[in-house]
């Protein structure tokens, strides 16, 4: 494992229980994930796999009944867990920021573009005209012509996509250390969602930042992404670098998605693979492994043991993990 | 295969702000026209779809075709009647024939009635009471791989995926002869997106209905669909069968669409097509070609004169001066 320092977010062993009526329900459990400086790491994995949990306990904005059990989140050096609100306050829109995926209703359609994107610098000593030209140099960086006239427009009045890369101008303003991006390009057509990939990789080489993209698009983790992260039902199965990972998945679930990816189907079919079964009650865990009622390559040992996480390539620089008792061998 | 739907020339405008001064003035119109000059037919158990970006008008032409807006002019036929000119009461019966899967599941659900109710309520508007709810909504439930059991549940008790198999079953439950989906697995997982697809494909198979799918992914649109139509500012730019439009798309923002969807294996073996500027207002509609102010391909004619449809034969047309 890399040193910490070379990476802005670095988390370990982290658990989050939800307090419910049928009990606690268990929505992560002994995450390890480290975000190294400069590299876009996407996260894929289907509804309730924990994506939101992740981001939450991230930006420590969590629900009233939720409560980490375990584990440490460290960013830029600090523990996220233990800080006090005032310095997460001031992390938070400063050092991390956060694009949602429907960018309509992020922006306050009764204040002009510029109000807002001037509003969010309140932190700075700038004088007004300083932060209003900060915004449009924000603005010009993600491609939207005419940007100085165009802070006095309302949100309706841009498209879909400007409407995201305003967002996206929004939450880069302050050069954080980390972008957190959750599915921004699911309400976007194909052609704007290159357009919002190209966006993100140009401006995260000219800023620096790391970017943890999350996404239901398996097309769009490959081409934008230089990790991948796969979740199921709260737990990591396998993680390593995209193009590893896409091309011979090692963990049967990532193998099922990859399957059912229908851009990935040559032949035209009236008959697309799924996944049988369903994800298992979180509140009452399997003795085994998390996947086991849903995986087609079980031996007797998954229903008992869990697995443990192995590296896949010993010795390569960058670390391919996948948790498997197949992979133990 | 006869024919079911037919839309011919259909304009459906909105009224938009306009200021006193330029009223008075008559400067401009004060309607845009968020569906212009629209033709297309769809065949008894055919499953068509629409393809375009947000704001390009395609579930307000799914609006006009279920009859929920008004048309400003051309027709929609429906086997044979004028949906256009229909009275309310013959309107009536023609939504009994004619059912929408809304886009989003949850949302379309009333939070405070139980999926039982929920699906048999097309029965109640439609005066259908001697019909046995209890069994009736068994039987729906059954057709889209539910349970009974979900008959008691209410709508935040249930998944992405299980919401949206409500919506088929409530869709279906007066046996229609067309379905119109709206963005039908729009935010749901592969897995789950496949196991919809797969049983709207399956009640087609099995009912006979006609589908009118809208959806930009296009990933979905090669397994799903007989026919394929692409929208662009409100106009079909490009409409035909749907292996011919993935093989061999003569339209260039058909290109640049086909070209631009990200995929997991060969990244980056087709040439993308990059498409430069924005989206045009529907207030201030580019002359000539309106997609010439974003083609990669664009020459001197397409700024002023408006392309034609070209008819390439085999019902595949395309509105381009230079189709590839």
């Amino acid at each position: 494992m890399s040193k910490a320092t070379d990476n802005v977010l670095s988390i370990r062993n982290l658990s989050i229980d939800y307090a419910t009526q049928e009990g606690s329900l268990k929505a992560l459990r002994n995450v390890d994930l480290d975000i190294p400086k400069g590299q876009i790491v996407g996260v894929v994995g289907e509804s309730g796999c924990g994506k939101s949990t992740l981001i939450s306990s991230i930006i420590q904005l969590m629900a009233n009944n939720a409560k980490t059990t375990s584990g440490t989140v460290f960013f830029e050096g600090e523990d996220l867990l233990t800080m006090s609100p005032t310095k997460l306050k001031s992390l938070r829109g400063q050092r991390m920021s956060i694009v949602f995926q429907d960018p309509m209703s992020t922006l306050n359609p009764v204040l002009t573009i510029g109000k807002q994107m001037v509003d969010i610098q309140y932190r700075d000593k700038r004088s007004k005209s300083q932060k209003r030209q900060r915004s449009a140099d924000m603005l010009a960086q993600v491609g939207i012509p005419d940007p100085a006239s165009r802070l006095n427009q309302y949100p309706h009045e841009f498209s879909g996509g400007m409407q995201q890369r305003i967002s996206i101008a929004m939450a880069l303003q302050a050069q954080p250390a980390l972008l957190i991006a959750d599915e921004p390009t699911t309400a976007l057509d194909a052609t704007l969602e290159v357009q919002i990939i190209d966006m993100l990789k140009e401006l995260q080489s000219s800023i620096g930042c790391s970017i943890l993209f999350i996404s239901h698009h398996l097309g769009v983790i490959a081409e934008l992404c230089n990790q991948v992260v796969v979740m199921y039902a709260g737990e990591i199965v396998e993680q390593g670098p995209v193009s590893r990972v896409f091309k011979s998945p090692k963990h049967p679930y990532t193998q099922k998605l990859l399957e059912c990816d229908p851009a990935s189907i040559a032949k035209k079919t009236r008959n697309l693979p799924t996944i049988e079964g369903e994800i298992p009650n979180l509140s009452d865990l399997p003795a085994g492994c998390i996947f086991t009622s849903r995986c087609h390559k079980k031996t007797a040992q998954c229903e008992e043991l869990k697995p443990k996480r192995h590296a896949v390539t010993q010795g390569a620089t960058e670390k391919h993990f996948v948790t498997c008792h197949l992979e133990s061998l | 295969m006869s024919q079911l739907l037919e839309v011919n020339n259909l304009r459906v405008q909105f009224r938009v702000k306009s200021s006193m001064v330029s009223w008075l003035q008559k400067a401009e119109t004060p309607f845009i026209d968020a569906v212009r000059d629209v033709s297309f037919k769809i065949k008894e158990g055919e499953t068509f779809t629409l393809v375009g970006e947000s704001g390009s008008g395609k579930s307000t032409l799914a609006n006009a075709v279920v009859g929920l807006l008004p048309t400003a002019s051309g027709s929609i036929n429906f086997m044979g009647d004028d949906v256009t000119q229909m009275p309310d009461k013959q309107l009536r019966a023609y939504r009994k024939q004619i059912s929408m899967m809304w886009q989003n599941p949850t949302g379309s659900l009333s939070p405070r009635m139980q999926v039982g109710d929920a699906i048999t309520e097309p029965y109640k508007i439609h005066n259908l009471s001697d019909r046995d709810k209890q069994q009736e909504a068994k039987r729906l439930l059954n057709l889209v791989g539910l349970s009974a059991r979900f008959q008691d549940r209410y709508p935040h008790q249930l998944s992405g995926g299980q919401a949206r198999r409500v919506g088929v079953a409530r869709a279906l439950a007066l046996n229609p002869k067309l379905i119109v989906a709206d963005e039908p697995t729009a935010g749901l997982d592969v897995s789950v997106q496949g196991e919809i697809l797969n049983l709207l494909n399956r009640l087609q198979d099995d009912l006979g209905v006609s589908l009118f799918v809208i959806t930009h992914n296009l990933n979905i649109v090669r397994h799903i669909s007989d026919r394929t139509a692409i929208m662009y500012l409100g106009r079909f730019v490009e409409e035909g069968p749907t292996d011919d439009i993935f093989v061999n798309p003569h339209h260039p923002y058909t290109l640049a669409l086909l070209s631009a969807n990200p995929e997991v294996t060969n990244v980056g073996a087709l040439e993308r097509i990059a498409l430069k500027g924005e989206v045009p207002s529907l207030m201030h509609r580019p002359s000539g070609c309106e997609f010439h102010t974003r083609c990669p391909f664009a020459q001197e004619l397409c700024a002023t004169v408006a392309p034609v449809g070209i008819d390439f034969g085999f019902e595949y047309s395309a509105t381009c001066h230079y189709p590839r």
